[in-house]
């Protein structure tokens, strides 16, 4: 028996053990040819090829196209078209009125999206504050309380917005509790701005957690002995919250407001999902615009949505330059 | 209450202040608006489509009992009923005309009783329908969408942490010219995010003929920013002498990698495993500029379009979400603590 045991185990094939053997021949050569102090370029050799298939080589497309017109994929196929695309998505009456633009859909998405972020990210940070200081407190269960929050995190945009929808819909829970109090059934995704309030309602339901993990850490990171000596002094607990904790999180809440603008400002699955940009365009944004106007529509129209693309990019690219500026700043101090 | 344990972590032990009172009730109300919703996915998606269709909803999957009566074709719904005489009997529903219901007693079909719709009460069992698990998988293409996620998530996951890891072994373990210029090419890919690349990234899956395949959902995001980073900054806590001793050996670059770096750094690899897991299996936008052919979709786009179609079938759609859920929810319970460490050390996810 004993025996049986130890031969299955030094027979027992080990496809990793197997897998490094076979790779030893050809690495070994390769690295017989170019010696060892090249070798970091080898193992560095696949990343730089995916990156470069799918992230490098395509931004560099995507400018071009977004200066190219017709229907056409391949980019050889796309006659130049200059600035055309560019016009005709700044082609407006006025920017703030999306109905006097030539791209009214764009500017809907870019109004919703403006209104989005701005609300979502407000309120949203808000709770995750809110909730990072409660679960901060000596309370008890706060591994469960924690996990409670932030296991929407892990979900997917489609499963939010199933669960969400299942709760909304005409005959959903929801409507039995305002219906048993006493008001009448609500029809949410036909009015746009019950569509609004459920888009950004759901989606905060969603990511909060997330950013209040991200809170916890810092609140967590704060000395105690700082308390302690604003205890001795005498300092009621509010003036400690906003001398002490809130200027120490400060770091942290910047990280978490600029992520969340930067998620934010790519909204779209759970949205989508959830009303489909609707009703009507009430709850479109501009990346469902994009990816409507690229894949969804007749006439896939690659160009418009490219420069569409770049338009986000740039919004994006200034976030994330702000991140990198105000963690300089932290890191100086 | 000290202002100490008010602020802080540390346990006070004394008497309940109004704090914290307001606060467990702040976490109560958590739970309700956090967990609620999920649980009432949950227990939906076992109720039968009658029960889904009943309002107000019933709270557990319970359906109004049945019974089959001689001389009638279908089961008859059985009501509770008050009788004239104060007596209540349990008969069964042949139809209702105007404010009367025609109904009989199950054991004497013959004769006809006529009572009013408001002395009658249906009569409920719990009953979970089954069914809406086994039927979706069988007459709609869920279970080839599921497997589509499984060998998605699994072979895209495989990559990742085999192509980051040598990436960041490169990047951890050597000093080589070119290094930095690769470390903010690699950390600058952070902000091209799929949304604004996504037309170039299906021309370059076009030109490789991978438009519909599973591969097209595989390849793009296998190479990730967050898994080198990740992955170096461990690497970069290794021993050095265990390396030099094994290059004194003779032992080749490749299998310093993979006998002795990447045993070491497998915390680290178990992390980006999760996260890759996640993102993987949650994948949206991307699968659905790129999948157009139903038997390539993985769970996530068959879901969405299961949803969109004209007669939503709830109780299929409930259960086929509970279905694409459930793995994304053992790794949670499993395997949280890896994840919220993961969080707080790259602020990612």
């Amino acid at each position: 028996m004993r025996q049986s045991d130890a031969a299955r185990r030094t027979t027992r094939p080990d496809p990793w053990a197997a897998a490094v053997r076979l790779l030893d021949l050809p690495m070994r050569a390769v690295q017989r040819l170019i010696g060892e102090r090249r070798m970091p370029y080898v193992f560095l050799l696949p990343n730089v090829v995916f990156f470069a298939l799918f992230v490098f080589v395509p931004l560099g497309i995507s400018f071009w196209f977004s200066f190219t017109g017709g229907s056409a994929l391949f980019p050889s196929q796309r006659p130049y078209v200059g600035l055309q695309q560019y016009g005709y998505l700044f082609d407006c009456g006025s920017v703030l009125d999306p109905s006097s633009c030539r791209e009214d859909h764009f500017w809907r998405g870019v109004h919703n999206t403006a209104f989005f972020v701005v609300v979502q990210v407000t309120l949203m940070v808000l709770f995750s504050l809110v909730t990072a200081l409660v679960l901060n407190r000596p309370i008890r269960g706060r591994a469960f309380f924690r996990a409670v929050y932030f296991f929407p995190v892990l979900l997917s945009p489609v499963v939010v917005a199933l669960i969400w929808k299942w709760i909304l819909q005409r005959d959903g829970l929801l409507n039995a509790a305002i219906t048993t109090l006493g008001g009448q059934k609500i029809i949410f995704f036909i009015d746009p701005s019950w569509a609004m309030f459920w888009a950004i309602f759901v989606s905060i339901w969603a990511h909060m957690g997330f950013y209040t993990l991200i809170l916890l850490a810092g609140l967590q990171a704060i000395p105690g002995d700082l308390y302690e000596a604003a205890e001795m002094d005498g300092t009621r607990p509010l003036r400690a919250l906003l001398r002490i904790t809130l200027p120490l999180l400060w770091p942290n809440m910047i990280v978490v407001i600029v992520l969340a603008l930067i998620r934010g400002v790519q909204t779209f699955d759970e949205v989508f999902v959830l009303t489909g940009g609707g009703p009507g365009t009430a709850t479109l944004m501009i990346v469902q615009y994009i990816y409507e106007t690229a894949f969804a529509n007749q006439s896939q129209n690659f160009g418009l949505a490219s420069a569409a693309s770049i338009v986000l990019g740039v919004v994006l690219f200034v976030l994330t330059l702000a991140q990198l500026a105000f963690n300089r700043k932290r890191d100086a101090t | 209450m000290s202002l100490r344990s008010a602020l802080t972590l540390r346990r006070g032990g004394h008497r309940l202040h109004w704090t914290d009172v307001a606060s467990y009730a702040y976490l109560a109300l958590g739970v309700v608006l956090m967990f609620g919703p999920v649980l009432w996915l949950g227990l939906s998606s076992f109720k039968t489509q009658a029960a889904l269709l009943e309002f107000p909803p019933s709270l557990l999957p319970t359906s109004q009992k049945q019974v089959s009566v001689p001389g009638f074709d279908t089961p008859l719904p059985l009501f509770s009923v008050t009788m004239d005489d104060g007596s209540t009997r349990v008969l069964a529903q042949v139809r209702r005309v105007g404010l009367q219901a025609q109904m009989v007693d199950p054991a004497d079909p013959g004769k006809t009783i006529r009572v009013a719709l408001d002395k009658r009460t249906p009569l409920r069992e719990t009953a979970f329908a089954f069914s809406n698990y086994t039927e979706p998988l069988r007459q709609f293409d869920f279970l080839l969408y599921l497997k589509n996620s499984l060998f998605v998530t699994i072979v895209a996951t495989l990559i990742t942490l085999l192509i980051n890891s040598m990436a960041a072994y490169a990047l951890s373990i050597y000093q080589f010219p070119g290094r930095n210029v690769a470390m903010v090419g690699i950390i600058s890919t952070l902000m091209i995010p799929i949304t604004i690349i996504l037309v170039p990234v299906y021309l370059v899956i076009t030109w490789f003929g991978l438009v519909n395949s599973l591969w097209a959902v595989i390849l793009p995001g296998a190479a990730t920013p967050t898994g080198v980073f990740l992955l170096r900054q461990y690497m970069l806590t290794l021993p050095r002498d265990l390396i030099e001793a094994a290059r004194m050996d003779k032992a080749s670059e490749w299998q310093i990698y993979a006998r002795i770096v990447l045993p070491l750094t497998l915390p680290a690899l178990a992390v980006l495993a999760i996260f890759s897991v996640m993102w993987r299996w949650n994948e949206f936008l991307w699968p659905l500029a790129v999948l157009s052919k139903s038997q390539s979709y993985t769970l996530q786009i068959g879901l969405n379009a299961f949803q969109g179609e004209l007669q939503t079938q709830w109780n299929y759609l409930l259960a086929m979400t509970v279905v694409t859920m459930l793995p994304i929810t053992l790794v949670f319970v499993f395997l949280q603590r890896f994840i919220v460490a993961g969080i707080a050390n790259t602020g990612v996810k």
